[in-house]
């Protein structure tokens, strides 16, 4: 059952092959064998899933029936969901239960999935390797000495191990697409404003955008079906007409154009992602792509200008956390700022900190212009640079991460070395313009992806890409059994 | 020495919107606490910021009243600072671009007119508040105001004297209630001042250091800490003291200002475009419709007055000076009362018996009808002046009661008849020779006793004007 695509489960369920109930509780009973192991879930409660599978059950057999439903689908645990706790990885909010829905969930609740648990992930979604966990570091189901790739690794953990058929996780700069590319999965960041902002957990304002993490382009299609929904509790989501992202999954792509940015295909790229990506061109030369050459020559600059921008937002988003009024709250304090202090002290972890203090110095009075008004600037440019791109190209190919996942402990000592992992990923999120990453091979026996860049909501037309690809080649079929 | 005192005033005036800023939260005053602290208000994980597009249309009904630049772009920004009485840890205001610049409103301060300079005004959010005494060792947190809309008015350091500043907070209190977007209500603390105060030697280019008076919200007060401190600060420096920029308190009990501590004002804010919010833009399409529905502005309104009403300044500033008695002026004369009596009377009269017991116009307890009727008796002189007054008083004290019945049980009505007076003018003249020959020798002070005189022997109920007049006629001739 867990090599079943969302499409096969709706069939079944569709069918009465099997029940929603007996298909959740396959899926709990996955989660408690391996979730011990792995670590990809915070949050499980076995009753609350089952009693959605019953009610997905009963809509079933009155033939209510559309895409998702019946299905387990599991949600990445900075989304806030009633009832459920939603801790953000973070000890500040381990007692936190919101009284609401996000967007997301609520959209996921109305198709009639079933919420399977909450995933774990790096605190505040601040991290590349799923280590700065409070709940502790997820571990790399193709090899648990490895990192799953961060901040979703809960999420992908959970789909590439086979706890759940599909998750939601969010991207800020690569929090998608890097843990897709280090298990062997798709997954898919959209354009910013696609989905709804609200009730998710903010880390990077400008940045921060939901998404899906499946087995297959055609799964993450079904996700964004469900998920991309304008919302007027969000200003910053972007009303247009609803799009089928299932409908042109085989259009024919002969005669387009993916373009090579030079500045990712040069001397830095590792040697054996270059030739996985070679190999990638090969498959779509073979589908009728034609490559041309094009420059992103801001894109180098795209890790200083994020390490402005997100820490400066994220220094004031986590200002909220104060021990007032949810959430941790230190117990010894003699006074209103000792409260302050210990609570904050006490209740976030040391990269969180680190960047509420860079995010702090870089807005502070005599050094914002130097620092947040540059890196704005510069930010522009990089979205320029990429609608330059676009005039000359349909998509853009580039690596997804720097290379195959790392051992746990390796980086946690160097932060910058922590921070390049997003390299190849970042300045999509700089720009607010959709990408992907999907299953392109394995080195030494780990996965890497490749990612497939849009112009802005593109979606369909990247998923449309991914899944040709998917249709002549078989790296998105290993599951990590298989291989190790 | 002499000083010039100059003094900016920035002005927190609460928006009258059914809902908060950012939220869909009610913004109803005097609710128990934290009835209307939604999750928005709450700053819960997740919860976004939608913008209110009341306030905007408020904010851009006051530029267009004070005739400011509406900004076409404006940007809502975070201004950090940690206080529990603020959710999220920021307060979401305007910083670099705010939505209305450079207007001016023109005062009056004993009949000179001056133009007080607006630099700008710009939307914010209101945080929440705290409360302590009602538990043991604990403070806490009421968050019915947090999101409340404020529109923040900034002058120029326009104003040079405690006189001037309190003639522009007037008018902009008048002002923001004319135009309906502020209640005005102080106490509730829906408009407040802060003031910067600084002195100079006289007639010097270079500004002194200002302080700045905080949460003003009474005219009196006002008036009040800006003499302390324009006192203070000159003591200070002719004793050899540098001013320190700083930010004070005014405590009504003592009547002194006095600096807050250093550490409360010591913040950074670290200012930046809130992410969350897109720029408000703003077409000339809205504001052409906002300006269509401005009405009629207080300042039009006093021209209207006293050009064509012909009133004197000093009642017309009266009249326009609220806009329901304006209304309830204009309702007046438009039934066909005469503008002067009718204002010598609303200044004269009504405000007079108002200000005595406390009241507003809305509290009058005499019906619109009956004061029309009264103003109506002494115009077409069925009664004296006086006698309205008397009228005025029994309908003040049981409003139930017709002017036309009282005039009748009362006996008031004025006698006008020629073949009544004349008589009684003649008996006068007759017996009080020796006035009659003082007035001839030139002595006004002799005819005004003959017509009080005639007044008391008619028991108070003939038309004085006719009185006098016919006894002029008569001494003259004779």
């Amino acid at each position: 059952m867990k090599d079943l695509s969302l499409n096969e489960l709706h069939q079944g369920l569709k069918n009465k092959d099997f029940s929603s109930v007996e298909l959740t509780q396959y899926y709990l009973n996955q989660i408690k064998d391996l979730n011990t192991d792995i670590n990809a879930f915070i949050t499980v409660d076995e009753e609350k899933s089952i009693q959605q599978a019953q009610q997905a059950d009963q809509l079933i057999s009155q033939n209510h029936i559309s895409d998702l439903t019946g299905i387990p689908i599991a949600q990445k645990d900075i989304f806030c969901a009633s009832s459920w706790k939603t801790t953000c990885g973070s000890k500040m909010l381990d007692n936190f239960y919101a009284p609401y829905d996000s967007k997301v969930v609520d959209l996921f609740n109305k198709s009639g999935a079933i919420n399977l648990g909450k995933t774990n992930m790096d605190e505040f979604a601040m991290g590349s390797s799923n280590e700065t966990s409070y709940y502790g570091a997820v571990k790399n189901p193709w090899n648990l000495d490895f990192v799953p790739g961060g901040s979703s690794g809960g999420s992908a953990a959970a789909v590439a191990s086979g706890m759940s058929p599909a998750a939601t996780a969010t991207d800020t700069g690569g929090s998608i697409r890097q843990p897709a590319s280090l298990c062997n999965l798709t997954g898919l960041k959209p354009t910013y404003g696609l989905v709804s902002r609200f009730g998710m957990i903010a880390f990077a304002s400008s940045l921060d955008q939901a998404g899906p993490i499946a087995k297959t382009a055609e799964d993450c299609a079904l996700m964004l079906n469900v998920m991309a929904d304008f919302d007027e509790r969000d200003s910053t989501s972007v009303k247009r007409d609803k799009e089928n992202y299932t409908q042109s999954l085989n259009a024919s792509i002969q005669g387009k154009i993916i373009g090579i940015p030079k500045e990712f295909f040069n001397d830095e790229l590792n040697d054996d992602v270059k030739i996985i990506l070679e190999k990638v061109m090969q498959a779509y030369q073979s589908l009728g792509v034609n490559f041309k050459e094009i420059s992103l020559p801001n894109s180098q600059l795209s890790i200083p200008v994020y390490y402005v921008i997100a820490p400066a937002e994220a220094s004031s988003n986590l200002s909220r956390y104060d021990g007032v009024k949810f959430g941790y709250r230190a117990s010894n304090y003699k006074d209103l700022e000792e409260m302050y202090l210990k609570t904050r002290e006490e209740g976030f972890g040391d990269e969180v900190k680190r960047r509420i203090l860079v995010g702090t110095y870089v807005l502070s009075a005599g050094y914002y212009d130097a620092y947040y008004l540059k890196a704005q600037k510069i930010r522009r440019l990089i979205a320029d640079d990429f609608t330059k791109a676009f005039t000359e190209c349909d998509l853009i190919l580039a690596p997804s991460s720097p290379s195959t996942a790392f051992k746990i402990g390796d980086k946690t000592e160097d932060p910058v070395a922590m921070y390049m992992q997003d390299m190849y990923t970042i300045s999509t999120n700089l720009a607010g313009l959709p990408a992907i990453s999907a299953p392109a091979g394995f080195i030494n026996n780990m996965p890497i992806g490749f990612q497939l860049i849009g112009n802005y909501f593109e979606e369909a037309k990247i998923l449309n890409f991914t899944h040709l690809y998917q249709s002549i080649s078989d790296w998105h079929k290993y599951s990590p059994g298989e291989v190790l | 020495m002499t000083w010039d005192i100059v003094i900016g005033i920035e002005t927190h005036v609460q928006l009258t919107t059914k809902t908060k800023i950012f939220s869909g939260a009610s913004t109803e005053f005097g609710l128990p606490a934290n009835e209307n602290a939604c999750l928005v208000s709450l700053a819960y994980p997740g919860t976004l910021p939608v913008l209110n597009k009341e306030a905007v249309m408020k904010a851009i009904k006051f530029g267009l009243a004070v005739d400011a630049q509406i900004a076409e772009y404006s940007v809502f920004a975070r201004k950090n600072y940690f206080y529990p009485d603020l959710p999220k840890g920021y307060q979401i205001s305007q910083f670099e671009l705010p939505v209305v610049n450079h207007g001016y409103l023109e005062i009056n301060n004993e009949g000179v007119n001056k133009k007080i300079r607006i630099l700008r005004a710009h939307l914010e959010e209101d945080a929440g508040k705290s409360v302590h005494g009602i538990m043991d060792n604990k403070t806490g947190i009421d968050l019915n105001r947090a999101g409340t809309p404020l529109l923040e008015i900034v002058t120029e350091p326009d104003m040079s004297s405690a006189k001037e500043a309190i003639a522009y907070a007037k008018k902009l209190h008048n002002l923001v209630q004319w135009i309906g977007i502020c209640d005005g209500n102080m106490q509730e603390g829906s408009f407040r001042c802060d003031v910067n105060v600084s002195v100079k030697p006289s007639g010097s280019d270079k500004l002194g250091t200002r302080r700045e008076i905080k949460n003003l919200n009474s005219f009196r007060y006002m008036e009040q800490a800006i003499n302390y401190e324009v006192n203070w600060q000159i003591e200070q420096i002719e004793d050899g003291h540098d001013i320190i920029q700083s930010t004070v308190l005014f405590n009504p009990d003592s009547g002194e200002t006095k600096a807050m501590r250093s550490k409360e004002e010591a913040n950074d804010y670290r200012y930046f475009p809130d992410p969350d919010l897109l720029p408000l833009k703003i077409s000339q399409r809205d504001i052409d419709l906002i300006r269509s529905s401005l009405g009629e502005l207080p300042e039009e309104c006093f021209k209207k007055l006293t050009v064509d009403y012909k009133l004197n300044e000093a009642d017309a500033s009266i009249i326009v000076s609220d806009k329901k008695t304006y209304k309830f002026y204009q309702s007046l004369v438009a039934s066909g009362l005469d503008a002067k009596i009718t204002a010598n009377w609303i200044v004269g009269n009504l405000f007079a018996k108002l200000n005595d017991h406390e009241l507003s116009i809305d509290d009058c307890p005499i019906a619109q009808e009956q004061f029309i009727l009264l103003i109506k008796r002494i115009m077409d002189q069925t009664i004296s002046n006086n006698a309205g007054k008397k009228i005025f008083d029994l309908l003040w004290e049981d409003p139930n009661q017709n002017v036309d019945t009282l005039i009748d049980t009362l006996g008031l009505k004025q006698v006008s008849d020629l073949s009544a007076i004349l008589p009684m003018i003649d008996e006068i003249i007759q017996n009080n020779p020796e006035m009659v020959e003082q007035f001839k020798s030139g002595k006004d002070k002799a005819f005004n006793a003959l017509v009080g005189q005639v007044m008391k022997i008619s028991k108070g109920k003939a038309n004085p004007g006719q009185v006098s007049e016919l006894l002029k006629e008569k001494l003259t001739k004779s």
